[in-house]
């Protein structure tokens, strides 16, 4: 038996490790230091109807033990993804989870319903929560009646199952994630970045140029535990957590509060042997605190 | 190859008033192929400062696996750097990027040098390089003032060395520029490697001579995957943007819009 091996709606995971979106490219690039197929799943980054060139340098920032961000869902655009990048991956037993993203209702059903069908895609990531672009992303992520009839509409059209990505910039992340699995949600992502801000303390200006950025990194953990731990009471869907998981207790942190898998972004920049060495961690760390399977530690922290 | 390595410091040293000069060992210089390359360092293992710092190669010796890096001690990275002392291990990511080609410019043709700052370091190996090749460098390296002019002797033994200070404390006073207004156009190919305004000012002063700029841009991953590092391009090329980490830092002239 396979201690790590988790089954979500769509995936058959080896291992609950995989990199978040945003934080991996397309693979491509770490395919040069290790197999790809060692990795749970890949979340690829953000794909939008057409090519998108994102916003204007300085795109980060970095702050005390995390970075901003505001890459604004740069990305080649669905069909270079879909020929260039997905079959390109195909080369690696790996299931791909396609994050998804838009301006409006429309881009997220063309997307979604494309991307759905490639083979190694098993499941989409509707991201309602980009804080970068002005229009779509998180103003999708911020209203539940928005973000349900958006999952309702993509839902209709995809081929594998649906997780919904949410944004940590609400005041109940709990109603926001109810209302995405009223709308027919398989699963829960969360969570993505929170707006932050930086200035050149001499000059007052704000570092990123797009004015604020979003925040990730270790200092975001406490925030995406006590999220998840919300939300894993209030849903009865499985949950894919993330949010500053650099080490293997970070792991087990997110299993605890209830995250069935977990994805590590920033810390791929820190570290790109990351996600390996996570999942090569695992087991032991299983022994030491008593657990046969990865399993038995979800959601541990509601029985205690 | 990319790798990820603990490598040795060997020596470290002030060479001016915050510039250092660290001098790391390992396998990993094997990989190291062209001047103009980084790496990637993590200048602590603590999550704070988080991200790594790129910092360009500035000498390369294969026999003894020692490389060379030329730092400013600016914010908070670079200083804990600048504390390594022998022995010290330090986590580098390398060799990344794509550095200046010289197989551009033949024997017995003249290259242009321009350096401006810390944008000097890798001009260094590339003009070592030119010489082994037989090409003859003229470096013009420009500093804001006397007291951060560094490695002046090293590029008088390559070649023609010509220093200017903003302030004009030594060498010539202003900038490169107007040193280059003074030198005969007669090199094949220049390099340069320093602020953006002043690799723009190259290209406007050299439009038909094959050029290759390094740029710098803030980083995330430092390998391609983030999008952090991107620059838009001119209508020259059919890419939309490029990447400075994994498409770069040295592009050809006129290919980043600037
Ligand atoms: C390809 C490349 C090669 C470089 N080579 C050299 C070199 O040989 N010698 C040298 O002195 N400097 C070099 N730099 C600049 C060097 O990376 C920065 O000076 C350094 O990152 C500053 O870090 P800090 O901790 O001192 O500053 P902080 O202000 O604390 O840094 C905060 C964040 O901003 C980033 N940052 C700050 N300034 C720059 C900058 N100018 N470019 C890119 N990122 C920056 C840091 O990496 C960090 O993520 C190079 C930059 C690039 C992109
Ligand atoms: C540079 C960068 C780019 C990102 N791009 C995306 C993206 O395209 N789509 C998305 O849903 N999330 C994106 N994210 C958010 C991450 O997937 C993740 O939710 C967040 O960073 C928190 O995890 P971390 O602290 O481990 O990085 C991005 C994050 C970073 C740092
Ligand atoms: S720094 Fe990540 S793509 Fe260049």
């Amino acid at each position: 038996m396979n201690r790590l091996a988790t089954q979500l709606p769509g995936l058959s995971l080896k291992n609950p490790i995989m990199p978040a979106s945003g934080c991996f490219g397309f693979g491509k690039e770490y395919a040069k230091l290790y197999d790809l197929s060692k990795l749970g799943a890949i979340m690829i980054k953000a794909t939008t109807p057409e090519t998108r060139l994102g916003n204007p340098t300085p795109r980060v920032a970095e702050t005390p033990a995390g970075m901003l961000n505001a890459i604004g869902l740069q990305n080649p655009g669905l069909t270079k993804v879909m020929e260039n990048e997905l079959t390109w991956l195909e080369q690696y037993e790996v299931p791909i989870i396609a994050n998804v993203a838009g301006y409006t209702t429309d881009d997220y059903v063309t997307v979604a319903e494309a991307i759905s069908k490639a083979p190694n895609v098993h499941a989409l990531e509707l991201n309602i929560s980009c804080p970068n672009v002005k229009q779509g992303g998180i103003t999708f992520g911020t209203d539940p009646l928005i973000a349900e009839e958006l999952t309702k509409a993509v839902k209709a059209v995809s081929s594998v199952p649906v997780y919904v990505k949410l944004s940590p910039n609400v005041t109940d992340i709990g109603e926001i994630a109810k209302a995405v699995e009223a709308g027919g949600a398989d699963g829960i992502t969360m969570i993505n970045t929170l707006l932050g801000m930086r200035l050149d303390t001499i000059t007052g200006r704000p570092v990123i140029a797009n004015v604020t950025g979003g925040l990730s990194g270790p200092a975001i953990k406490p925030v995406a535990l006590r999220m998840i731990y919300d939300v894993a009471k209030r849903v009865s869907i499985p949950i894919i957590g993330m949010g500053g998981i650099t080490t293997i207790d970070d792991v087990i942190d997110f299993l605890s509060v209830g995250a069935s898998a977990v994805a590590v972004g920033t810390a791929n920049f820190v570290d790109p042997f990351v996600c390996p060495m996570l999942i090569e961690q695992l087991p032991a760390k299983l022994d030491e605190l008593g657990f046969e399977t990865v399993n038995d530690l979800v959601g541990r922290s509601h029985r205690l | 190859m990319i790798r990820q390595e603990q490598m040795e410091v060997v020596h470290q040293r002030s060479i001016a008033t915050n510039i250092f000069e660290l001098t790391l060992t390992g396998p990993l210089v094997l990989d190291m192929k062209q001047p103009g390359q980084f790496v990637h360092l993590r200048v602590s293992d603590q999550m704070e400062p988080l991200l790594r710092r790129p910092i360009s190669i500035s000498t390369i010796n294969k026999e003894t696996l020692e490389f060379t890096m030329i730092y400013r001690a600016d914010g908070r990275g670079t200083a804990l750097l600048s504390e390594k002392k022998q022995g010290d291990q330090v986590d580098v990511l390398g060799p990344l990027g794509n550095g200046f080609p010289i197989d551009k410019i033949e024997a017995g043709q003249k290259a242009l040098l321009v350096g401006g700052g810390i944008g000097v370091p890798p001009l260094y190996e590339l003009s070592k390089r030119l010489v082994e090749k037989g090409v003859q460098p003229i470096h013009v390296l420009g500093f804001q003032s006397e007291s951060v002019v560094f490695y002046e002797k090293q590029f008088i033994e390559l070649g023609d060395t010509h220093i200017v200070t903003a302030d004009g404390s030594y060498g010539s006073a202003g900038f490169v520029t107007n040193v280059l207004e003074t030198l005969q156009d007669d090199f094949a190919v220049y390099y340069s490697c320093g602020p953006t305004p002043m690799l723009a000012a190259l290209e406007k002063m050299y439009p038909e001579k094959e050029g290759y700029l390094s740029f710098e841009q803030r980083m995330g991953c430092g390998i391609g995957a983030c999008f952090a590092c991107v620059c838009d391009t001119t209508e020259k090329i059919d890419a939309d943007y490029v990447k400075v980490c994994s498409d770069g830092p040295v592009f050809p002239s006129g290919v980043v819009q600037v």
